[in-house]
């Protein structure tokens, strides 16, 4: 029927409600899969990583596409809120610039119009563009499953490449922002093996938050372990030190040294160490100034 | 495997099909209603040789399923002219001579049009960025960019 090999057969159903999705999920196991902009979801279907029976689109579920922002109670972003509506909000812009940041740096202009927050997190790749920032704005991702709601922080999220701690029958309904950190300065480092659109070889986020009584920071690294996380060590340097051009150089090594990253096409493996060690520098130097001098 | 009946506006003519649930967008547009403009290239959203706008929004039709294009708007490269006029983008791409092979023509225009739509004047940044998504192994991108700033300039898609 069709002139080139299509996807594979499966049946599509649009979830009305939460609990028909998760009745759904429950019903299939493996053999369902979550539609939400489907651009990890189809190269899935087509290389045959992928064969569901069902796909459930999720994605029209009530709150799904909200984003609610309140600078007491924090952010909400609903797990269908694509890159694009997320880095154009302008409550996103005004006070959480880094999570902006991090969704424009995904893919292209027509991949951010369907990639969604929520999938990009599920699929739990280790280059996942918005988890380092997600992680360094201590964020909690809010599921719904047979058991109903539940929240859990980001930072237990990730299990390993492609893996989660969703439980069977779960899905994500929103990411929670805790009010936002001010005065605050952030930036989130991709460097790909072009300048826009490719994967991130190592992506690096950095928040600065304080003024002159004190600062602190936070590091959160992508694409260089199994799993995107906070570069700890590095931030305990970073509190037992007044900043410094030598705090910043001792804790970029001790976020090197977290990183364990593996030889890909994208590049060896001690590059993206060395990149890890350059990238969370120049993060940190620029973060500094921008404190100094807001 | 199920089949949808979908009611779909395609370059401003509705359009009521039955579906199977594994047909994409981009299936859709060429092989149920024959307008082949809309190329089919990497299939996985690297190539933007199948953008179209869906509400008025560029998107990567191998990525979408028919079914999900239910009671929305699609626009593609057929829908730019008007009667037998091409578009101001359309026509500053062939006074420009942005197209050689012109496999990837139709998604760089979609894309170029919806970019001039959200903003009316862009810098040659805002153009590469646009087009980050639309491979071309043809021109060097050059006159492609050339083609969107005269359009641009002369204040029209």
């Amino acid at each position: 029927m069709f002139a080139r090999p299509g996807l594979p057969s499966f049946d599509y159903v649009r979830a009305g409600t939460y609990d028909e999705a998760v009745r759904l999920l429950e019903q299939w196991g493996e053999k369902a899969r979550l539609l939400m902009g489907g651009t990890d979801l189809f190269p899935g279907l087509r290389d045959g990583a992928a064969c569901p029976k069902v796909v459930v689109d999720v994605k029209h579920l009530p709150g799904m596409r909200d984003i609610r922002c309140d600078t007491q109670a924090g952010l909400a972003v609903g797990a269908a809120v694509t890159m694009n509506e997320l880095a154009a909000h302008p409550d996103v812009q005004a006070h959480y610039p880094l999570l902006a940041e991090a969704a424009n740096s995904v893919a292209s202009y027509q991949v951010r119009n369907r990639a969604t927050l929520g999938g990009n997190l599920c699929n739990a790749s280790p280059c996942a563009d918005t988890a380092p920032a997600v992680l360094v704005l201590d964020a909690e991702v809010v599921l719904y499953g047979p058991k109903g709601e539940r929240a859990m922080p980001a930072s237990r999220f990730f299990l390993g490449p492609g893996r989660t701690a969703l439980q069977p029958g779960e899905l994500m309904m929103a990411v929670r922002f805790p009010p936002p950190p001010v005065p605050a300065a952030a930036r989130y480092l991709k460097l790909g093996r072009c300048k826009a659109g490719d994967l991130a070889l190592v992506g690096v986020a950095v928040l600065g938050i304080g003024n002159g009584t004190g600062y602190h920071f936070r590091i959160g690294l992508g694409s260089v372990a199994p799993v995107p996380f906070r570069a700890a060590e590095a931030e305990q340097v970073l509190a037992a030190n007044p900043p410094s051009e030598e705090t910043f150089a001792l804790a970029a090594d001790k976020a090197m040294a977290a990183s364990s990253p593996i030889t890909d096409v994208r590049g060896t493996a001690e590059y993206q160490k060395m990149m890890v060690r350059n990238l969370t520098l120049r993060g940190l130097r620029e973060v500094w100034e921008r404190l100094r001098n807001p | 495997m199920a089949t949808h009946a979908i009611t779909v506006t395609v370059n401003g003519a509705g359009e009521r099909l039955d579906v199977p649930s594994n047909m994409t967008l981009l299936q859709m547009i060429r092989e149920r209603l024959a307008l082949t403009g809309t190329k089919n290239g990497c299939e996985a959203g690297e190539c933007g040789a199948c953008t179209v706008l869906v509400d008025g929004e560029p998107v990567n039709s191998c990525m979408m399923l028919a079914v999900e294009a239910d009671g929305r708007q699609v626009l593609t490269v057929e829908g730019l002219a008007a009667e037998d006029r091409l578009s101001p983008l359309q026509e500053a791409f062939v006074e420009h001579n942005a197209v050689q092979c012109g496999f990837c023509t139709p998604g760089m225009l979609i894309s170029a049009h919806a970019l001039l739509k959200r903003n009316p004047h862009p810098d040659e940044g805002e153009i590469k960025q646009a087009l980050v998504g639309n491979l071309c192994r043809c021109t060097g991108y050059v006159r492609i960019i050339d083609a969107i700033q005269t359009a641009a300039d002369e204040g029209g898609m």
